[in-house]
C-alpha cells in the first residue's frame, strides 16, 4: 500500500488562500493530501500550531504567506518566516527532517504556482515517508 | 528575575531513561518573562516530545501543567494527582523549581528543561543580561551602581586588569570593561577619590564558598 | 634621569640583588624566562646561567597566557640553583588566598627574594578554557597581603607568622590599556598596597608610554616605586603583527612596516628593541627595563651589551640563604 501523507497548509487569507481559490476557479487539481487551514495572516501561525499538527498526525506542514513587502499587517509574513526557520532547527534537533516544514511566499494571483508548490511538497513528504515509526531521535 | 535558557530537546530526550508517561511543568514567574519556561514553552516542548515519541513508534504520554511559582510549595500541591500518574517530570522552572519539585516527589525523576544562568533583566527584545551574581555581599554602593563581581570576567574589586582594550574586556570584544564603566560614572559624579581606596579581600563565605545559604528573618516568621 | 625611590628607612639590607641594584640608582635589567610545557628544567637552568650575567633578575612566568606550564615556583628554584636572582610571578587566577600565602612562604624558605603579583591572563585564552577561574583575591589585594606578611608578620587572617617571608614586592601595570587617568590611579593603588617595583606591559608606542609616565610623575609614584618598562624584541613581522592584536598592546604601524621590509628580521627586531631601550632610558622616572624575549631569550646578551648595559653591577646582598636567613634565628 503506498503512503499517502497528510499535509497541513496554513494559508493567509490575503494571498495563499486566494491563490488556492483561484486554482479552484481555474479547475486546477491539487493533491488530496493537502488540508488547508485559512488564517488571517501567516504571522498568526505560532510554533504551537505547527507542532500540534505534527504531534497529531501531520507528516508535513507549510505556512504560506504574502510575498515579502506585501503583508497586509506589515511584517506578519516575515515573523512567520523567522519562526519556521527556528522551528526547523528544533525539529532537526529531535531527529525530524526539516524539509517537513516549509514557508512559502506567494500572491493571490499565483494560482498555478500554488498548485506547483503543493505538488512539490507532497512529492517531498511522500519520499520522506510517515513521521510515525520513522525511527528514534538523532 | 532569574535568567534561564531552554535546553536542547534531544538532551532532554536522552535523559528520559525509558519513562513514557511524562509531566512537563512550567512556571509563571521569571522563566515566563525570559521565554524559557512559561505556558507556551511547556506546550511547545510537550509537542516536540510527542513528535519524538511518534517517530519512535512508542508514543509518549505527555501532560502539561504550568504553576504560578515552582519555588513555592503551596503552588505545587495541586500537582500531586498529576505527578502520581507519571514516570518522570520535566521542570521548566529555574534550578530552584526543579529542586522544589524533586523534594516534593522524591520517588519521581525530575529532568531540568532549562539551564539557569543567573539574576538579570531584559535589555532589548530577545536579549537578557545578567546583572547580579548573587554573591551575598553587595558592593554596589562602592562601585557607582555597576557590579564588578558580575560584569568583570575576573570579578576584580580594585580596578581593571591589564587586558582591557578600547574600553572593552579581553575575554569578549563586545563586552564593556566593568571597571572602565565604573571609572566613567565615578568621574561624571566627581567621586573618583572613592576609586582610590583599596577594597580588602571579599568574604566569599556569603557567596559560593560557604555551602547552602539561608535567609532567616524572625519578623517574617509565624 | 631620576635615581628612583629613596631607600626605605625601616629596612637596612636589600632583600634581593634586584632590589640592591635599584636602590643603588643603577638602571636595572630584568629578563623573562617562560617555563616549558614539560617536566624538564634543563633549559631554564641553561638560560638562567646565561642570563644572570646580562640581567639583574629573571622573571618566571606563572602559567603564562593561561597555558599549563612547569610551575613558576619550581622554575624559580632552577634559577636559584643556576645562580640567578628569580622573580617569582604569582597570579590570582589559579590559586586562592590559602595557596598564594603558602606558596610565598615556601618560596621564601627556598631563598626566592622577589615576587611579582598579578591577576593573570584570563583562563579563556589558555589551553583549558573551560577551567574555573579562582580570583579569590585581585592583584592589589595580593600585593597588600604579601606586604603585610613581610612587614607586619601577619597572615591575611591576622594570625602571626613566626618567620615572615623576606621579599622584594613587585606588581605590573599596562600603560596602554585604557584611560591614562584610570591606569595611573590603579598604579597608585598597587604602590599604596605595597608594590616596590613595577614591571610594565611591553612598550612599542614610546610617545604613549611617555604620556603615561608624565602622569605617573605628576602623581609622584615614580618616587615611591621603581618602574621597569617592558621590552619585547620582535622576532618577525608575524610576531609583531600578532602582538599588535593582543588586547592592551599598541604597536605603531611604522614598526610593523619596518619588520615587513627587513631583509634580516632578527637584526631589525634587535635594532628596534635597542632604539626603544635608548628612548626609555631618557624618560625621567624609568628605573630599568624588563626584557620579555620569550622563545628568543638568546637575544638578551647581545641586546644588553649593545645597549651599553653590560657588564651588570656586582652587588653583594645577603641573598642566597634559605629559611635560616628568613627566620632570623
Amino acid at each position: 500500500m503506498s503512503f499517502e501523507p497528510r499535509i497541513i497548509a496554513f494559508c493567509c487569507h490575503h494571498c495563499a488562500y486566494g491563490a488556492a481559490d483561484l486554482a479552484g476557479v481555474l479547475r486546477l487539481q491539487y493533491p488530496a493530501n493537502i488540508r488547508i487551514i485559512r488564517v488571517p495572516c501567516s504571522g498568526r501561525v505560532s510554533e504551537e500550531h505547527i507542532l500540534w499538527a505534527f504531534a497529531n498526525g501531520a507528516d508535513g506542514v507549510c505556512v504560506s504567506g504574502c510575498l515579502e513587502g506585501d503583508c497586509h499587517y506589515q511584517s506578519g509574513n516575515l515573523r512567520a518566516g523567522k519562526r519556521v526557520r527556528i522551528l526547523r532547527n528544533r525539529l532537526w534537533d529531535i531527529g525530524l527532517e526539516p524539509e517537513r516544514l516549509r514557508m512559502f511566499n506567494i500572491s493571490a494571483a499565483m494560482g498555478s504556482a500554488f498548485i506547483g508548490l503543493m505538488q512539490e511538497m507532497t512529492d517531498v513528504i511522500r519520499a520522506l515517508g510517515p513521521v510515525a515509526g520513522s525511527g528514534g531521535a538523532r | 528575575m532569574i535568567l534561564a535558557r531552554p535546553r536542547q530537546v534531544s538532551s532532554i530526550l536522552a535523559g528520559l531513561g525509558g519513562a513514557r508517561r511524562l509531566a512537563v511543568i512550567g512556571c509563571q514567574e521569571c522563566v515566563t518573562v525570559c521565554q524559557a519556561g512559561g505556558r507556551k514553552e511547556v506546550s511547545c516542548l510537550a509537542h516536540l516530545l510527542r513528535i519524538a515519541g511518534l517517530k519512535e513508534g512508542l508514543p509518549l504520554m505527555v501532560t502539561e501543567a504550568t504553576v504560578a511559582r515552582q519555588c513555592d510549595t503551596a503552588y505545587l500541591a495541586p500537582l500531586d494527582p498529576l505527578v502520581e500518574q507519571v514516570e518522570a517530570c520535566i521542570s521548566l522552572g529555574c534550578g530552584v523549581g526543579v529542586q522544589f519539585i524533586a523534594e516534593r516527589y522524591p520517588g519521581v525523576p525530575v529532568i531540568p528543561g532549562v539551564d539557569t544562568v543567573g539574576g538579570g533583566g531584559t535589555t532589548a527584545p530577545g536579549v537578557w543580561e545578567e546583572r547580579c551574581a548573587m554573591c551575598g555581599e553587595c558592593v554596589l554602593d562602592q562601585t557607582a551602581g555597576i557590579c564588578p563581581v558580575t560584569r568583570c570576567a575576573k570579578s576584580l574589586l580594585n580596578g581593571p586588569c591589564g587586558g582591557s582594550s578600547g574600553g572593552m574586556c579581553e575575554v569578549d570584544p563586545d563586552l564593556p570593561c566593568a571597571w572602565e564603566m565604573i571609572y566613567r560614572r565615578m568621574k561624571e559624579r566627581k567621586s573618583l577619590d572613592d576609586l582610590r581606596s583599596i577594597r580588602p579581600p571579599k568574604n566569599w563565605v556569603s557567596s559560593r564558598s560557604g555551602g547552602l545559604r539561608r535567609v532567616i528573618r524572625e519578623d517574617a516568621m509565624r | 634621569m631620576s635615581t628612583g625611590p629613596q631607600t626605605d628607612k625601616k629596612k637596612n639590607a636589600a632583600a634581593s640583588r634586584l632590589e640592591a641594584v635599584l636602590r643603588a640608582g643603577i638602571f636595572a635589567v630584568t629578563a623573562e624566562i617562560g617555563p616549558p610545557k614539560h617536566a624538564d628544567g634543563t633549559r631554564i637552568r641553561r638560560l638562567a646561567a646565561e642570563l644572570k650575567e646580562y640581567s639583574d633578575a629573571q622573571n618566571l612566568t606563572d602559567n603564562q597566557t593561561a597555558v599549563v606550564r612547569l610551575c613558576s615556583l619550581a622554575a624559580a628554584v632552577h634559577v636559584l640553583q643556576a645562580g640567578g636572582d628569580p622573580v617569582l610571578q604569582m597570579t590570582t587566577r589559579d590559586r586562592n588566598r590559602i595557596a598564594l600565602q603558602s606558596d610565598l612562604l615556601g618560596a621564601a624558605s627556598l631563598g626566592i627574594r622577589n615576587v611579582l603579583c598579578l591577576s593573570g591572563d584570563h583562563q579563556r585564552f589558555g589551553n583549558h578554557p573551560e577551567a574555573k577561574g579562582v580570583f579569590d583575591l585581585d592583584s592589589v589585594q595580593l600585593t597588600a597581603a604579601v606586604r603585610r606578611m613581610r612587614d607586619e608578620g601577619l597572615f591575611l587572617c591576622g594570625e602571626e607568622i613566626k618567620a615572615p617571608p623576606r621579599v622584594f614586592i613587585g606588581a605590573v601595570e599596562n600603560p596602554f590599556a585604557g584611560p591614562v587617568e584610570l591606569r595611573v590611579l590603579r598604579l597608585g593603588k598597587k604602590i599604596a598596597a605595597g608594590a616596590e617595583f613595577i614591571q610594565t606591559q611591553v612598550v612599542y608606542d614610546v610617545p604613549a608610554f611617555s604620556e603615561w609616565m608624565a602622569a605617573v610623575r605628576a602623581a609622584g609614584w615614580h618616587k615611591r616605586a621603581f618602574i621597569l618598562a617592558g621590552v619585547i624584541p620582535p622576532k618577525s613581522d608575524r610576531a609583531i603583527r600578532y602582538m599588535s592584536r593582543v588586547p592592551g598592546i599598541t604597536v605603531p604601524d611604522e614598526l610593523i612596516r619596518r619588520m615587513e621590509r627587513a631583509a634580516d628580521p632578527l637584526g631589525e627586531g634587535r635594532r628596534i628593541a635597542l632604539e626603544i631601550i635608548r628612548q626609555l632610558r631618557d624618560i625621567e622616572g624609568v628605573s630599568g627595563v624588563h626584557i620579555m624575549a620569550v622563545n628568543w631569550e638568546d637575544v638578551v646578551p647581545e641586546l644588553v651589551a649593545e645597549a651599553g648595559l653590560y657588564p651588570r653591577p656586582r652587588i653583594s646582598t645577603t641573598q642566597g640563604g634559605g629559611d635560616s636567613d628568613a627566620a632570623g634565628h
